[in-house]
């Protein structure tokens, strides 16, 4: 009692003097978190870089039902964003971007599903819960490439400039939508946002063959899991960002 | 060759889980408020605000709960948040660049 009332009174008074962790957390986690506080700055720069664009542009004047894409204004986002697999033709705004949070999100909550059997050292668990948190990343993958060939192959009737040359689609000089930026920011952040879902989704099949041979018995803990799972969460975040400053504003 | 190792598994935190199922159903509520505003309510700063703020009460369920850091020692959390008064100023800093390159050009 006595011994351990003084061994915490020198370690309190000697937080940052060595022999102690300050934080509390294990020397991984704790490159993961700044890690990806400098990943958070990388993808402030292109939002924040959108929103100083999008400053720099007029914006459509009149009611939005009156809205027609022109390279004289930046467009409405839920006026380009419409389409949805399957349904040709309908208007449906951002309903498939919707889809695509709602998978990230569920994904979000199967990895900490998986943290929390990791930390019960229950490997059936955290095999079910990490091969859920695949298959939502797959899911999220697959949708954004769709969303991607849609938006470079553009609809029939593209947008007349006043030159009179039709244009179809969008690429990184002209597209159908808006000014020339419009697109080059799209491929920029969603695509810049997809590749790390991407390395996501591969660092989550390293780690579920780690689980399934058992490797995470033997070392006796489930760091790891925790590890990419704050990754995965993080990448959850940026698209609820992305979601709000590209689609929804 | 079977290598077995015996490892005492705990049985399922049920309060945790809910806890867990309840964040998630938080945030899919949170983003259909954000669609049905987006269908209902006209363009406009009201509705901008409206976005950020509840992008803002996503991030910060994501962060706290998912990513655990509410259950952190001060220190990091204060090393993590605090650094982000950078965004802040850039976000302050480029809209206000962006807005007088509009009125150079318009």
């Amino acid at each position: 009692m006595e011994v351990t009332a003084s061994i915490d009174k020198e370690t309190k008074t000697n937080l940052w003097g060595g022999g102690v962790s300050p934080f509390k957390v294990s020397y991984g986690k704790i490159m993961m978190w700044f890690f990806l506080l400098s990943d958070a700055f990388t993808f402030s720069g292109l939002l924040i870089t959108y929103g100083f664009l999008r400053y720099s542009y007029p914006a459509f004047q009149g009611p939005a039902s009156a809205f027609r894409p022109s390279v004289e204004y930046w467009p409405i986002p839920e006026k380009i964003f419409d389409a949805v697999p399957f349904l040709h033709g309908v208007h449906l705004p951002l309903l498939f971007v919707g889809i695509m949070t709602f998978i990230l999100i569920l994904s979000s909550v199967t990895m900490v599903l998986a943290v929390e059997a990791g930390q019960r050292m229950d490997r059936n668990d955290v095999t079910k819960w990490m091969l859920w948190t695949i298959v939502g990343g797959v899911a999220f993958l697959s949708c954004q490439a769709w969303e991607w060939s849609h938006f470079i192959t553009g609809t029939a009737d593209g947008m007349v400039l006043t030159n009179g040359m039709i244009v179809n689609g969008a690429n990184l000089q002209v597209n159908e939508y808006g000014p020339p930026l419009f697109a080059s920011l799209f491929f920029f952040i969603t695509g810049f946002h997809g590749t790390h879902v991407l390395s996501g989704v591969i660092l989550n099949v390293i780690i579920f063959y780690n689980v399934v041979i058992g490797t995470y018995d033997k070392r006796g803990k489930y760091e790891m899991i925790e590890k990419v799972g704050l990754y995965w969460h993080f990448v959850d975040l940026v698209w609820v960002f992305v979601f709000t400053f590209f689609y929804l504003i | 060759m079977e290598t077995t190792v015996s490892v005492e598994v705990k049985p399922v935190n049920k309060a945790k889980v809910r806890k867990l199922w309840k964040i998630a159903l938080i945030l899919g509520i949170i983003t259909a408020i954000e669609f049905f505003m987006a269908y209902t309510m006209p363009r406009g700063i009201l509705l901008y605000a409206a976005f950020v703020g509840l992008t803002i009460v996503k991030a910060f369920y994501i962060v706290s709960e998912f990513m655990h850091l509410k259950y952190e020692v001060k220190a990091l959390i204060w090393s993590i948040l605090l650094p982000m008064i950078f965004v802040v100023w850039l976000i302050i800093a480029l809209l206000a660049e962006g807005g007088s390159i509009f009125n150079h050009l318009y």
